[in-house]
Order: C-alpha cells, then sequence, then structure tokens
C-alpha cells in the first residue's frame, strides 16, 4: 500500500466520510475510493453494495478477484440528557466502541464529575447538535422526559437520518410526543422510525438495566440495517 | 480500551512516517466460523511490534513472522490457515474455520 493512500483512508476516516480501498489480489494494485466518487467508478455496483452492508470482502469481476476494504466512520452515540441512565450508558456504549457525546442544558446533570470517561457538553441540543454534525452513522437516545430539551434533538435527529432514534417515555408519553412532531410537519414515516417506548423488551428495571436493554437496541439498529451510503444521502 | 481499526491504521501510518518498515494484514476471506470478519487489520513494523488481529490470536504470532520478510522485500502474500492446514499443529484456528490473510508492505 502507497503512503498516500493510507493517508487519505485515514483522513477520510476523521473526517467521518466513507471510503472504500479496491485491492487487486493478484497484481497488488490499489485505489482508494471515496464515497464521493462511488457513482462514477466501473466497480460502482459491487463497491457501493458492500459499502451499504459495512462489510469488506472480495469480489471477482472479469476473472479478476479484488478486495474491497469498507471503511465506514465510526458510530457515534449521543445521548441527550445527563441522566442517572445515561451515566450506565455512557459507560457500556463506551466499551461497544461509540463515540459517546452527552448532551444536557442542566448544568447540574451535565458535569463530568457524573460523566468522568465521556465528552459531556452543558448545552441545549438545538445548539449543539448542529456544531456536532448529526449523519447516518450517529444514533440519538433522548432520556431527560422533558419535550423541552428532547424535541428538538429528535427533530434534528429524523431530518439527519441518524440510523438510531430513541426516546423514553411511556406509551402515553409518546402519543403526545407524536401528536407535537405532527404538529410541526414530520410525517407519519419519519416518527415511526423513533423507538419508543425506548430499548428492547427485557424486562429492564433498575437505570443499568434499562442502559442495557436501549444500547441492545442500537447495536440491533446499526447491524441489522444496512447504514445508507453516502450516495443515498446525498440523492 | 481496546485498539479501533482506526487506531490500527492510524499506527501503521506514524510508524510508516516515523522511518519503520511496515506491513498491513488483512483478513480477505474467511470460511466456517471464523473469528475475526473479513477486512480485520494487524498491522506489524519491522521490530515486530504489531496492534490489531486476525484472529482469536492463534496465528497472529506467524502472520507477524511473515510480515518481516513482505517488509523485507515489498512483495505481497496471501496466507492461509485452518485446521486442514499442514502447518495445523504449529498455527492453527482452534475454532475449525478458516481464512485468507492478504500481507502487503506500506511503501
Amino acid at each position: 500500500m502507497k503512503l498516500d493512500i493510507l493517508k487519505s483512508l485515514n483522513e477520510e476516516r476523521r473526517a467521518r466520510r466513507a471510503a472504500v480501498l479496491v485491492t487487486d489480489l493478484s497484481s497488488g494494485a490499489q485505489r482508494l475510493v471515496k464515497a464521493a466518487e462511488i457513482a462514477a467508478d466501473p466497480m460502482a455496483e459491487a463497491i457501493d453494495k458492500q459499502l451499504r452492508m459495512g462489510k469488506s470482502a472480495s469480489v471477482d469481476i472479469e476473472g479478476k478477484t479484488y478486495f474491497l476494504t469498507v471503511q465506514a466512520p465510526p458510530a457515534r452515540l449521543v445521548v441527550i440528557g445527563a441522566v442517572h441512565v445515561s451515566q450506565a450508558l455512557a459507560e457500556m456504549a463506551r466499551l461497544v466502541d461509540f463515540d459517546v457525546t452527552i448532551v444536557d442544558p442542566r448544568t447540574a446533570f451535565a458535569s463530568e464529575e457524573r460523566f468522568p470517561n465521556v465528552r459531556v457538553i452543558a448545552e441545549w441540543p438545538d445548539k449543539v447538535l448542529p456544531e456536532i454534525g448529526l449523519d447516518p452513522y450517529t444514533g440519538i437516545a433522548a432520556l431527560t422526559h422533558d419535550p423541552k430539551i428532547d424535541d428538538p434533538a429528535l427533530k434534528l435527529a429524523l431530518q439527519a437520518s441518524c440510523f438510531y432514534i430513541g426516546a423514553l417515555g411511556s406509551k402515553k408519553t409518546h402519543a403526545k410526543r407524536v401528536e407535537r412532531l405532527t404538529a410541526a410537519g414530520f410525517s407519519q414515516e419519519q416518527i415511526g422510525r423513533i423507538h419508543a417506548p425506548i430499548g428492547l423488551d427485557i424486562g429492564a428495571v433498575s437505570p443499568a438495566e434499562i442502559a442495557v436493554s436501549v444500547l441492545s437496541e442500537i447495536v440491533l439498529s446499526l447491524r441489522r440495517k444496512p447504514l445508507r451510503s453516502e450516495k443515498e444521502k446525498a440523492a | 480500551m481496546l485498539a479501533t481499526e482506526e487506531d490500527i491504521l492510524a499506527q501503521a501510518e506514524s510508524w510508516k512516517r516515523a522511518g519503520k518498515g511496515v506491513a498491513i494484514a488483512t483478513v480477505v476471506e474467511t470460511w466456517g466460523s471464523a473469528p475475526r470478519p473479513t477486512g480485520s487489520h494487524l498491522v506489524i513494523d519491522e521490530d515486530g511490534l504489531f496492534l490489531g488481529s486476525v484472529s482469536g490470536g492463534c496465528v497472529e504470532g506467524d502472520v507477524v513472522t511473515e510480515a518481516q520478510d513482505v517488509i523485507a522485500d515489498g512483495k505481497p502474500r496471501t496466507l492461509e490457515y485452518g485446521v486442514a492446514d499442514e502447518t495445523a499443529w504449529r498455527v492453527g484456528l482452534s475454532c475449525g474455520g478458516r481464512i485468507r490473510v492478504y500481507v502487503e508492505r506500506i511503501d
């Protein structure tokens, strides 16, 4: 591998852009196809398919074997609400290699003492989320119960096609939320992307158990549904 | 923290920039129950330092050794491991799967 290809690969990853490295396994020849360049590539179909599945693989094209190294951006998790469940969720999600950020405008909650190992931002979601830059490789869990804080985050997450959007609250709470989002112009299909009540039904009781249920649902969303390619996002 | 793919490739780049000979090993094919998915990386420097994995620890030692030859002559190599392999007693996958690993030098 040429050092400049490795450099580009690392740069694309840092910029949270997908890229696919194409290696001709017989000759060793390589090229890097960035997300924006896929459509124009002669191997577009195969590259797009692998990127969609988020899986590197060997493919045979016209009698040659190529290896496609798929590099999708690392998954991020933004948790709205620096609450008790979030403390457990932050630690667990970190172990599962999510890049975790906690957002809560209430400074008493959003302190580094309560969240020693992850990024904590004491700000309103509608101010800070555009700065973070939501994308299809970001998941959002809204855990405050407070529409003033959760709703703006959910709206931005829906617009950004986040791979996971979950919101804490009972069915009754969620019904009211659906009304508010409908009034704000979101379609039934869009609103249907919100996981609520949040988490897989594992009978969780304690905050840590609820965190397990939420994190399981997040991993399920990430792995079962193929991530949208940048191409799709742009379309 | 466990090293992510990001750390692994970034490490390869920084070793190379520091003037070290560096090889990248990539799992390009798996059959049966393989411990690491295709696309997994192991990066190796000329002193035998390595980061990442291509199996559950069963064959890394051998890949690191082969990588030294790749770093020396610059020729990519494709290595195969599995229980059916004649080297199974030395290096093999206890899980019963087979893997193919592509090792290349960074130039």
